[in-house]
């Protein structure tokens, strides 16, 4: 965690009952975002749940069916372009540019001077040990290097809100620590990022507060915390008595993985479970009371069908 | 309004450069040249032809005198006609054996021989393949007629006053250069009309767009593009017109001086000629710009600019049924058509010396220009980007 974000801070984004749709299907129902200043803002959910459509939406660049959104204070968002940084999932450069004019034409499209633009290039492409790549033709670059252009040409302007849709995919494992890196830099500063994506290790390691969306609709929108806090601790239990009136402790919806027990903690809490163990007679060789990941969290909101799509991808 | 023209300035200066300093807009500015090209190869290659085909050559044989009289007499018909419409005569002094003489010479091939007029004025026969030329054959009977008569000693003499124009020739001169005008503004806004179509095919198929549509209004974008290929054109333009006139120089006695006179006079039909290219191309680019940025492909860019093309040679017609006729029902409809009206306004600025309508007729257009690309932006935010809500058609454009 980076910095507490408390709920008296200003709203960066504010969507209300965003609906989307597309024909006859609906591609996001009924969407409510808060998304507080300077805090880094979690979009999760499979392929196909409407993250994408969202940020779309939030950014202006569709309308919606129907629903209301306020971006840095503006009721229409493309009035706060220049002051927004948007790094679409589908990356978008010209081929025949060079890297430094692309990052200085992704300012202009902001409203950065072009000179100006020329010379924070040159300055991030060196922070970043890019310097050499200035002058090279982007079609001449890697996939993961030309995304990490369109990175710098999405912060060259200094924007107040960064929007990043699935910026980890297609990145590797150096890359993806650099970009986490970036984006806590960014918000140390006290930018307020959003970042889709369906892996939700990233979203753990980076987010104060996360939206899970599963067919259109938030079925979660808060603190990581207060996501896991939904679920009780786990036990894992090993014991060496096979049987015993210690049996009595382990809920009947406790399953085994290898030697072990797994089983929510129960209601009472560690104490009158340790007591029956012990006076049963378990003989306890390990307990472990774990606190649960955001991705047990997901899967008890969003279903074990929408958790096994996202878990089609882990983080390097 | 600033911001609108500082998004749209970012994309023209953008498209603008990755048009002008891309290598092939060398070739792009050699285009009409391929045209010239091959109309100075296959005219060349033609005129010979006609030369040795439209030109019979008839070999006189015949004492000098009779030979004289009779050139004397094509002489006087070339100078109504022109020479270039007459058969050519060579004299040939007759010799003892007339057959073999005759046969000789239609075996010539220097000159290319086609008939041989022997006996004389009093008793000419003609040998040769001219039955399928009863004209020249009905020349030779003409020029023999004039040279028995010796009408052409006699041509009178015909005193006249030069006046430097009348209205007869005014008016031909006139719509002579009206339709110059036209024909040149139609065949350069017909070459870059399919150019205008796949303007968006590149931001499309990179997916910049989305980062421009994240940025800025659509229509902006439009108006950028536009503005951009515009000014790639002019550019174009002031190379072709530079080339062209110091091509008429070289090569017309007199140069530019003897084209026809528009009746607004040279400077402001120029001016006007520069203003409504402008108006045509955005007029043209904006309809073009938004049909284009339908197709999503290059192969649906290349399927659209067929029916396309023939939508502006029908455009062309109309304002070209115009010429001559500019104050007539017809005249004033292709005048207040958006795509007709600058094509047709160059005419008339060629034949009318009014000045006053051109203004009108400019903000008309660029009143359309402006409804063309917000319908345009409209159109792709809604069908392309799938932005707002579903409304019934006749709510389209409140979206």
């Amino acid at each position: 965690m980076l910095r507490q974000v408390s709920h008296s801070d200003p709203l960066a984004v504010e969507a209300v009952d965003l609906v989307k749709d597309f024909g006859d299907t609906r591609a996001v129902d009924g969407v409510s975002l808060c998304v507080p200043t300077g805090s880094i803002y979690g979009l999760l959910g499979p392929n196909g749940a409407g993250k994408t459509t969202t940020l779309r939406m939030l950014l202006g660049i569709i309308d919606p069916s129907s629903g209301t959104r306020v971006v840095l204070g503006r009721d229409h968002p493309l009035d706060a372009a220049q002051e927004i940084g948007y790094l679409p999932e589908e990356r978008g450069l010209y081929p025949a540019m060079h890297a430094r004019e692309a990052i200085a034409f992704m300012g202009a499209l902001r409203g950065l001077p072009m000179s100006e633009g020329r010379r924070r290039a040159d300055v991030l492409l060196a922070e970043h040990d890019l310097g050499d790549w200035g002058k090279k033709s982007i079609r001449s670059l890697s996939k993961g290097m030309a995304q990490i252009v369109q990175l710098l040409g999405t912060i060259i302007h200094k924007p107040r809100l960064i929007v990043l849709d699935e910026p980890f995919a297609g990145l590797d494992a150096i890359n993806q620590a650099r970009l986490e890196e970036l984006i806590r830099r960014e918000v140390r500063t006290g930018v307020t990022i959003i970042f889709s994506t369906h892996v939700i290790a990233h979203a753990e390691r980076l987010c104060e507060q996360v939206a899970i969306i599963a067919k259109g609709k938030v079925a979660f929108n808060g603190r990581v915390d207060e996501a896991r806090a939904r679920l009780r601790p786990i036990v894992r239990l090993r014991t060496r008595q096979s049987d015993g009136p210690w049996r009595t402790a382990i809920p009947a919806a406790a399953r085994r993985e290898g030697d072990e027990y797994v089983f929510e903690l129960p209601e009472g809490g560690p104490e009158p479970l340790l007591k029956v163990l012990i006076d049963g007679g378990a003989g306890i060789e390990t307990l472990a009371i774990e606190r649960p990941g955001l991705h047990d969290a997901f899967v008890a909101i969003a279903g074990n069908a929408a958790a096994a799509a996202m878990g089609e991808e882990k983080p390097q | 309004m600033m911001r609108f023209l500082r998004c749209a300035f970012v994309i023209a200066r953008r498209d603008f450069s990755a048009t002008v300093l891309s290598k092939t807009f060398i070739f792009f500015l050699l285009g009409p040249l391929f045209p010239l090209l091959f109309g100075g190869v296959f005219g060349s290659i033609g005129a010979r032809v006609a030369q040795q085909t439209d030109r019979p050559v008839v070999a006189v044989i015949a004492p000098q005198d009779e030979f004289q009289r009779l050139a004397a007499a094509r002489a006087q018909l070339a100078e109504a006609i022109g020479g270039d419409a007459l058969v050519s005569l060579v004299g040939y002094s007759p010799e003892p054996d007339l057959a073999a003489q005759q046969k000789r010479l239609l075996a010539s091939r220097s000159p290319p021989i086609r008939a041989v007029l022997s006996g004389g004025l009093e008793n000419p026969k003609l040998a040769g393949a001219l039955g399928g030329d009863p004209g020249a054959v009905g020349q030779l009977k003409m020029l023999i007629a004039n040279a028995r008569s010796g009408s052409a000693a006699r041509a009178p003499d015909l005193p006249m006053t030069a006046i430097a124009v009348s209205s007869g020739s005014l008016a031909k001169d006139r719509a002579s250069t009206a339709q110059i005008a036209q024909v040149a503004l139609f065949l350069l806004t017909l070459m870059l009309s399919t150019m205008v179509l796949s303007q968006l095919i590149e931001e499309k198929s990179n997916k910049v767009i989305e980062i421009i549509a994240a940025a800025m209004p659509i229509d902006a974008m439009f108006v950028g593009k536009l503005f951009a290929m515009l000014s790639a054109s002019i550019l174009g333009l002031v190379v072709w017109i530079t080339s062209g006139a110091l091509l008429i120089q070289l090569v017309k006695h007199g140069g530019v001086a003897t084209l026809p006179t528009p009746a607004v006079g040279w400077p402001a039909f120029l001016a006007l000629g520069v203003i409504y290219f402008g108006m045509n191309y955005l007029l043209f680019g904006a309809a073009f710009l938004m049909i284009g940025a339908q197709a999503s492909t290059a192969r649906e860019v290349q399927t659209l600019s067929m029916p396309v093309t023939f939508a502006q040679v029908l455009i062309f017609g109309f304002a070209a049924a115009a010429i001559g006729d500019s104050n007539s029902t017809k005249g004033l409809a292709a005048a207040i058509f958006p795509l007709s009206s600058p094509m047709t306004m160059l005419a008339r600025g060629a034949e009318q010396p009014e000045l006053w309508p051109h203004l009108g007729a400019i903000l008309w257009q660029a009143l359309w220009v402006g409804l063309i690309l917000r319908a345009g932006a409209q159109l792709f935010r809604k069908t392309v980007l799938k932005s707002g809500p579903r409304l019934p058609w006749w709510r389209f454009g409140r979206a």
